[in-house]
């Protein structure tokens, strides 16, 4: 609905605009760029060495020494990012439908759901990171007065791991609440009365009714879960986990917390500090992000019910 | 009626156990480092002691102090400079629009996460000494393009390294925009026989309409920044000016003689600001949040 009158002037929009776009400009697509350019160098951080090696750097990361590593840690993030997504937007969904089923009288959990959208990855991974310490956590401390167990959470790897979704689902709850909540503002009361009478059970309703009316939220949600799963997850995995511990036989190449951004963070300041390696990890990352993005634009608005909402 | 009580106590259930973790934070913070280490689950009356202990020996006020001002200018600004962004992409006919707009959106699948390679020498190596050797760097594009970045702003430690790059925000242009696109262009016609010009159109037409897409940007934006941690974990190597995120690895670090008492009263105290944004304008994030969502 572009039809309504504007403003003509010469510089007025650009004084507007410019700001953003220097700003957008400099921090963001040149620094784009040069991971591209810093790519084709060998560079270490703190010796300030530098020399160009052309793609060799890219080359390292499919063949060769250091790409059963670079594999593991594309599988892990992979599977990371399926765990923390599917389980965490289920559990918001069922959670927000419940409330808003309740009217008004559901008010009292709104704040209480989504306050988690306030907590840090930071702050998560530190109250996890003493819970679950092997010795001196809490969690242990209360399960050997009642039980013979006392695992090492942080020791093992498929329990670490296992930790880290955990954290990120709960930290991640509020922010999909909100949205959930926020669309299921919009569904007609109608449509659950309807199928009540017809004797549609609370099951049913969820899947026939709920799910699909929010799903263009969903199908929004999936993609910044994505893109929380791939970046902001390090925070947690910094405190929890650095990146450890090490995996047995197949998997014993990295960390099995060691996730595609946390190895561009160890690669590239790490000890060995070896930044064009990680810029071309981070390059890959681009290469993928921009994927995935075209994939949520171009496939994505087909197959979306999007229920008859004025769009 | 049974079924609604039944639903009561699953979200009630649930309610506790997301607070779960939290709540046991703030038990903990409470306690003397002889009860943290045991199971009890009673407050103790320690608490004061234990923030005043992070307080002074790990100056947790310093990050907390820069963190509430790397996160108040970032609001405020991003906020700003979104708002008249977007108002020149809707409400200003210039050439390049479709261009521009793309320029902006594009950047929405750029995290600064993923490029802080590309940024750290951008923001961290020196700045030329002079406009001559600037100049005489710029002049060869070819070279600029090509090359490692030979200057940069020369920030690190400092909180400019932390706010300025976040200042340009796509999702904060968006938002203004949706928002913008449903204001009745009636609205802006009245005005324009009134004879206002753009500024008083902005000032006292648009600003008051956009309440709850300001509030909302500001939980955003306030919550965002107050948030970040991996850009300053690497561009920040001076303690007195590292953020609060950063703060508590801090307060971990030395593994061996952890005060987990203390460290739980920080992890408490650092959630406390944007708590409070996020209650305060609670109203104005959920509907500026369903206006996003009817795109």
């Amino acid at each position: 609905m572009n039809n309504q009158s504007q403003y003509k002037s010469r510089v007025l929009p650009w004084i507007f605009l410019m700001p953003t776009l220097l700003v957008l400009l400099v921090f963001l697509y040149y620094p784009a760029w040069q991971s591209i350019i810093l790519g084709l160098f060998r560079s270490n951080l703190f010796l300030g060495t530098r020399q160009f090696i052309g793609l060799e750097n890219f080359k390292n990361l499919f063949t060769g020494p250091l790409a059963p590593a670079y594999y593991q840690v594309f599988l892990q993030t992979l599977v990371f990012s399926v765990l923390v997504i599917f389980p965490g937007l289920l559990i918001s969904l069922i959670l927000a439908a419940m409330t808003s089923s309740l009217g008004s009288e559901g008010k009292v959990y709104r704040i209480l759901l989504i306050w988690p959208y306030a907590l840090s990855p930071a702050v998560a991974g530190t109250i996890f990171s003493f819970m679950f310490n092997p010795e001196t956590g809490a969690v242990n401390t209360i399960l050997r007065s009642f039980t013979p167990f006392s695992p090492r959470w942080l020791d093992h790897p498929i329990l670490a791991f296992l930790l880290v979704v955990c954290g990120c689902i709960w930290k991640n709850l509020g922010y999909n609440i909100v949205f959930y909540l926020a669309s299921l503002q919009n569904v007609p009361k109608a449509n659950y009365e309807a199928a009540e009478l017809d004797g549609a059970g609370m099951i049913t309703r969820f899947f026939r009714i709920t799910m699909p009316l929010v799903s263009p939220v969903t199908y929004f949600l999936i993609f910044t879960n994505l893109s929380y799963a791939l970046f902001e997850a390090f925070a947690l995995v910094d405190l929890l986990t650095r990146g450890g511990p090490v995996g047995a036989a197949p998997l014993d190449n990295a960390g099995l917390t060691t996730f595609l951004i946390y190895k561009v963070f160890q690669d590239g300041f790490g000890g060995s500090s070896n930044m064009g390696f990680a810029a071309a990890q981070s390059v890959v990352l681009m290469v993928l992000v921009a994927l995935i993005t075209v994939f949520q634009f171009k496939v994505g608005e087909k197959r979306v019910h999007y229920g008859g909402a004025a769009s | 009626m049974k079924k609604k009580r039944m639903t009561h106590v699953v979200l009630s259930i649930a309610v506790f156990l997301i607070a779960f973790p939290l709540l046991f934070a703030l038990i903990k913070a409470t306690q003397s480092p002889g009860q943290v280490m045991s199971a009890r689950l009673l407050p103790g009356t320690m608490f004061i002691s234990n923030v005043r202990s992070i307080w002074e020996n790990y100056s947790f006020y310093r990050y907390m102090l820069n963190s509430m001002k790397i996160s108040l200018i970032i609001m405020f600004g991003k906020t700003f400079l979104s708002f008249f962004a977007a108002f020149a992409l809707v409400f200003m006919s210039f050439r390049g629009k479709k261009v521009i707009f793309a320029f902006i959106l594009v950047t929405l699948m750029m995290p600064t996460e993923m490029l802080i390679i590309g940024m750290f020498d951008l923001v961290s190596l020196q700045p030329p000494a002079g406009t001559a050797e600037f100049l005489a760097w710029f002049a060869h594009p070819l070279k600029v393009l090509f090359e490692p970045v030979r200057y940069g702003f020369g920030w690190t430690d400092k909180a400019v390294s932390v706010i300025v790059p976040f200042l340009a925000s796509a999702t904060g242009v968006f938002l203004f925009r949706q928002h913008f696109r449903n204001i009745p262009g009636s609205l802006m016609d009245a005005s324009l026989i009134d004879g206002a010009g753009p500024w008083r159109f902005i000032f006292h037409v648009l600003f008051p309409l956009s309440r709850n897409t300001v509030g909302a940007l500001f939980v955003v934006q306030f919550v965002y920044a107050w948030n970040q941690y991996l850009w300053p974990r690497v561009i920040i190597r001076n303690e007195s000016a590292q953020v609060v995120q950063v703060g508590l690895k801090a307060l971990i670090g030395n593994a061996e003689g952890v005060e987990w008492g203390q460290v739980m009263a920080g992890a408490v105290i650092t959630m406390i600001p944007p708590l409070i944004i996020l209650i305060l304008l609670h109203d104005q994030f959920m509907k500026g949040i369903a206006l996003s969502d009817s795109k």
